[in-house]
């Protein structure tokens, strides 16, 4: 009876309303799920895996609606019970974990009184016992002060705290099963690392199945038994965790596998000129009266890559901001091929402006969203090399067939009508047209999907190889890194606390941080998690 | 699929709208053509009743209601264009040249709005209108200048989006003037919520002149105005006579035209998912 | 200091040199008045010396900034000077319309804020349905129709025609209750109207946006029942928006009262204003500014402390 299906979800099809009408989102997926077991979704930005996890409560979202198929938990089919008896289960045996804590929970109310609500509004418990098994659970899930920090607000809690405070609020009426939607997305790698465990270990003590929904494949491969590919509202492969990280089927898991593979050649480890193309001496840096830079300093060569590695809080932007001259150091110069840059962009040449570029994050809001591409890359062109007419469109034409994208189709197009990973190429070409020396790319592939990611940072690798450009790499993700990066400097809390050659940096021994930021990236191997408690707790006791 | 599928979806209230403003251009502009009557025209006697010769009857002092009607049109609805207009660019650009520079002007131009809206607009408008005199030039000046602080606040809200964007500062690194930052990069975005603004002005700009006018201190007679032929013909009332109530329907029944027309461009910009 | 505590003092230092600035703008305008005030009392046909003797009288040979600051002075003891058109002392007219044009904007209040909250709240919950759209139609339509006419509406089907009400509003310290009730209803009702339909729509824009948030989805997510959704989870989160609503449409009923009480002939403060400034009598349209222009910043003041005292973030400080 232990091995009978909890969740049996046969051929979900959800539609979304549109500006034309109803379309398809989901078209017919199949899910299983017995007692017990944990199922991993994978896939990546509008694969649908959110809105199945939904659907697996019988729940769609304001614009959608459940068009077909039918979902059957325990016995009850979802689709066609009464709201009353959908509002029966949910909270009490079907729960969800959202993917942001801080905007989940009623900023008006405090924590335990969210937490003892589920259970008192199912009849399950008395308010008094839902308190105290809600304190509990803060216990297991390692939470500070479990017993007063319910009695605090939302706000008062830091995102980590808070999504393991959503963890206990859905497991207060022990839930059958817990829809988990990308828990661990918006944190740390180091606070995730916390989490996972949390929500792991309590998972397994009481038994609970869990659906749990994620695009970091080496996450899934530490929570899940069995893992689902999903793309484009559709099931590519699913297969036992072990089995779909060795021996995967289909070409788009395989895809989505090798990213992590992806490698740049290895540069010869010349003996560097003497004069960095790039060079931060010593720059210390505040807002107001809030120190954020401190004694920073790191050289570029021409022709290669520099990573600047950090959480969030560690100051690489801010280095950035102080590179390109939107915040003017309080101590320390930037030197430019040995010349130094005045402060502020404000009192630099157009030079000395144009042989450094910028590449944003969010290529959504990097480009005018009025200008078509023909004019944002032509805009540079002309502005820096007083290029006009016939050449200069010559040129814009020539940088789009630089970034694969063929003139004639997105020439005259509005970022709009791009998608993320065009409009982020859209970007580099805007910074290649004033034909810089360095180029800041500032977390470029961090909003972007994995296989898009890989694609963008071929482009710049080669780019690099035929122009001879010398990248300063902001990111936090230290795949990444060893992809693409010659030298790596590791920053934390403003301050540098490792820099090395790339090669360097991977091998021990380490400072602190950077032990603890390597050890803390999830590896596509199953046991990793398991290990690396087992080591710390070795090491230093109960993990926090 | 032919032309029509083309159009977006219009709802009934809409096209009303559109018709009504339709309509009023139309008699704003030709007045001086369609009306039987001069503006300031003695036909009759005092307050005859409706006739096949003065088609709404006459007003109280014996001229053509009809035509004061018309040419009521031209002079409201113009004025209180003009004055939109005026109050549009005054504050448009304020705002955006606040947002723009930044530091000190953006303080004082701020401080110096929310002083100016800390007195109902109403009540400034009598105040400054006292002291100016009614004439009409006094009057646009006034009430523009007036709204021009609602444009203002709007402008560097939208503005204040645009500016912390991206591509703006992308611009500023380039080492872009404030010119080519002010009008290639953070107008034409702002521009949806400005043309909706301007809509919800006008009408604002509209009433507020008309109860300037029907309160005795906004356009003068004898030129036709809305407002003040309300103020002139109201003793009717008392009599059961539905005449002074023409000139504030016309009023009532544009700004409802304007409103339905901006609430549902308002909606669709807004991207609200019903 | 509290941060609580802190804040509001905050706002009410704010509160108090606008109310400062506001009133050197008023008495500033006065003083960019173009020609001489006295020669504009007396017109064209004075003799210099009567002039020059009004001149002294009403102090206008004084630097700017000592009348100032006597002006200012007075107003602090409750003396708003002197009318120009019937040399009364302004605070005598004053007070008993002020009063008045309270009760007025009062009478409208206590109807409109109730029906208004009620109305959006349940056009935010029946989002589309008939009512939702009927009332969005509705409200529009009244928002768009100037208050005179409202007024005279009211007059011509309530009053004239079926003599239900008085198309007057006359009233005098010696009114009874009941018959201060009937008389002031039409005015009360025209300026219902028109707040009713403004501010039933900003509370159903608050609340759609506020039940769009991911907390009330979560809510939903745990099995709790709508209504218990809309009461324990929505509500003490409308309250902060509802208030702000509510108090900036009190602030928009001060100007509508002005033309309300002109059609209904109703003794307040906004008819001696119009009457005034008709007569150029600039005192007591100074003074009817000053006095307007503080209760609409009290009560912007008052949206102000009350949308801060009900955020959680700043009550229950990290």
């Amino acid at each position: 009876m232990a091995d009978e299906l909890l969740l049996n979800i046969r051929g979900l099809k959800v539609e979304a309303r549109g500006e034309a009408g109803w379309t398809e989102i989901v078209h017919g997926v199949d899910l299983d799920l017995k007692r017990g077991e944990i199922l991993g979704l994978i896939g990546e930005s509008g694969s649908g895996k959110s809105t199945i996890g939904l659907a697996a409560m019988g729940f769609a979202r304001d614009g959608c609606r459940i068009s077909g198929g039918a979902v059957t938990f325990d016995g009850v089919e979802l689709t066609t019970a009464s709201d009353a008896e959908r509002r029966a289960l949910r909270g009490s045996r079907i729960a969800y974990v959202a993917q942001s804590a801080a905007a989940s929970f009623n900023p008006s109310l405090k924590l335990i009184d969210q937490c003892t609500e589920v259970a008192t509004v199912h009849g399950k418990m008395d308010r008094r016992l839902a308190q105290s098994a809600s304190i509990d659970l803060f216990k297991r899930l390692h939470l500070p002060k479990p017993a007063e920090i319910g009695f605090r607000y939302p706000h008062q809690l830091s995102g980590g705290q808070l999504q393991r405070a959503m963890t206990a609020m859905a497991m207060v009426c022990r839930p059958e099963l817990i829809v988990f939607d990308e828990p661990t997305t918006a944190l740390d790698v180091t606070t995730q690392i916390e989490v996972l465990a949390a929500i792991r270990e309590v998972v397994r003590q009481f038994g609970t199945s869990a659906i749990y929904i994620t695009h970091d494949l080496a996450v899934v491969a530490q929570m899940a038994d069995r893992v689902k590919v999903l793309l484009k509202g559709e099931e590519v492969e699913e297969a036992p965790t072990r089995t779909m990280l060795a021996t995967p089927k289909e070409d788009y898991t395989r895809s989505l596998w090798a990213v992590r593979s992806l490698r740049a050649e290895a540069k010869p480890a010349t003996v560097p000129r003497a004069v960095p193309i790039l060079a931060v001496d010593r720059v210390s840096a505040s807002y107001g009266a809030i120190s954020v830079l401190d004694d920073v300093s790191f050289a570029l060569h021409p022709g290669r890559t520099l990573a600047v590695v950090g959480e969030s809080g560690s100051g690489k932007s801010t280095t950035a901001r102080v590179i390109t001259g939107l915040l003017p150091p309080t101590r320390g110069e930037v030197r430019l091929d040995g010349e130094v840059l005045p402060a502020s962009y404000r009192q630099r040449s157009k030079e000395q402006l144009r042989r450094i570029q910028f590449i944003y994050q969010m290529a959504d809001t990097a480009l005018n969203p009025t200008q078509t591409i023909r004019d944002i890359l032509g805009r540079p062109i002309e502005f820096y090399l007083g290029v006009r007419g016939k050449e200069k469109e010559e040129r814009i034409r020539a940088l789009l067939r630089s970034i694969e994208l063929e003139p004639d189709k997105y020439i005259d197009r509005l970022p709009r009508e791009l998608s993320g990973g065009q409009k982020q190429r859209i970007g580099i070409a805007r910074a290649l047209a004033a034909e810089p020396q360095v180029v800041i790319c500032d977390e470029v592939t961090s909003a972007l999907d994995q296989l898009v990611t890989e694609g963008i940072l071929k482009l710049l690798l080669d780019l690099q190889k035929r122009l001879g450009l010398s990248y300063v790499f902001i990111t936090h993700d230290l795949a990444t890194v060893e992809a693409i990066a010659d030298e790596v400097v590791v920053m934390q809390r403003g301050r540098v606390v490792e820099a090395a050659a790339k090669a360097d940096l991977f091998r021990p021994p380490h400072h602190p941080y950077t032990e603890l930021l390597l050890s803390s990236v999830p590896q596509m191997d199953p046991d990793w998690l398991d290990r690396l408690l087992a080591e710390r707790a070795a090491n230093e006791g109960a993990p926090t | 699929m032919g032309p029509s599928s083309r159009l977006p979806h219009l709802p009934p209230t809409v096209i009303v709208g559109f018709a009504i403003i339709a309509l009023y251009a139309f008699a704003a502009v030709f007045a001086g053509v369609i009306a039987p009557y001069g503006e300031t025209q003695v036909v009759a006697g005092e307050f005859e009743p409706w006739s096949s010769a003065y088609w709404l009857g006459t007003d109280n002092l014996g001229r053509d209601m009809l035509s004061r009607l018309l040419y009521g049109a031209r002079n409201t609805v113009g004025i209180a264009v003009v004055t939109t207009l005026l109050a549009f660019a005054v504050g448009g650009a304020a705002g955006l040249v606040a947002v723009v520079l930044g530091g000190w002007v953006d303080q004082f131009f701020s401080r110096l709005v929310d002083v100016l809206m800390a007195i109902p607009q109403l009540v400034f408008a009598l105040l400054l209108l006292t002291i100016l005199g009614t004439a009409i030039p006094s009057l646009v000046i006034v009430i523009a200048l007036l709204d021009a602080t609602r444009v203002f606040r709007l402008a560097r809200a939208v503005g204040m989006n645009i500016v912390v964007m991206d591509y703006v500062e992308a611009a500023k690194l380039r080492g872009e003037g404030w010119r080519w930052l002010v009008f290639h990069e953070i107008l034409p975005n702002v521009m949806p919520p400005l043309v909706a603004e301007f809509g919800l002005r006008f009408c604002f700009v509209f009433l507020t002149i008309s109860a300037l006018s029907f309160l005795g201190i906004g356009i003068q007679p004898p030129t036709a105005d809305w407002g003040s032929m309300v103020r002139d013909n109201a003793s009717l009332i008392s009599f059961g006579d539905t005449t002074p109530l023409l000139p504030a329907a016309a009023i009532a029944i544009l700004t409802v035209g304007v409103n339905f027309v901006v609430d549902w461009f308002l909606h669709r910009s807004s991207g609200l998912k019903d | 200091m509290r941060p609580l505590p802190k804040m509001i003092l905050q706002r009410l230092g704010l509160g108090s040199i606008t109310l400062f600035v506001v009133s050197v703008v008023i008495f500033l305008g006065v003083e960019l008045l173009p020609g001489d005030l006295a020669q504009q009392i007396l017109g064209q046909s004075a003799t210099p010396e009567t002039v020059a003797a009004l001149r002294h009288s009403l102090g206008l040979d004084q630097p700017a900034l000592s009348r100032y600051l006597t002006w200012l002075a007075g107003v602090a003891r409750g003396d708003l000077g002197m009318s120009l058109a019937n040399q009364r002392p302004i605070a005598d007219i004053v007070s008993v319309r002020l009063g008045n044009t309270v009760f007025l904007a009062a009478y409208a209040a206590v109807i409109a804020v109730p029906t208004a909250i009620t109305l959006g709240l349940m056009a935010a919950l029946w989002r589309n349905s008939w009512f939702d759209k009927l009332a969005n139609v509705v409200t529009l339509t009244w928002i768009s129709f100037p208050e005179f006419f409202v007024a005279y509406i009211l007059i011509l089907f309530l009053a004239v025609r079926s003599n239900v009400f008085p198309s007057i509003a006359n009233i005098g310290p010696e009114t009874t209750l009941p018959v201060l009730l009937t008389r002031t209803f039409l005015p009360a009702l025209t300026l219902t109207l028109g707040v009713t339909a403004h501010m039933m729509r900003m509370t159903r824009a608050a609340i759609i946006n506020l039940l769009a948030s991911p907390y009330i989805e979560m809510a939903r997510l745990k099995g709790i029942a709508p209504a218990r959704v809309i009461l324990r989870h929505a509500l003490p989160n409308a309250l902060a928006p509802i208030v702000n609503v509510v108090a900036l449409n009190l602030a928009y009923l001060v100007t509508g009262v002005v033309v309300v009480e002109v059609v209904f002939a109703y003794p307040g403060l906004g008819q001696l204003m119009v009457d005034s400034v008709a007569k150029r009598d600039i005192t007591v349209v100074q003074a009817c500014s000053l006095i307007f222009a503080g209760v609409y910043i009290g009560l912007n003041l008052l949206a102000d402390v009350l949308s801060i005292a009900t955020n959680p973030r700043i009550l229950h400080a990290k």
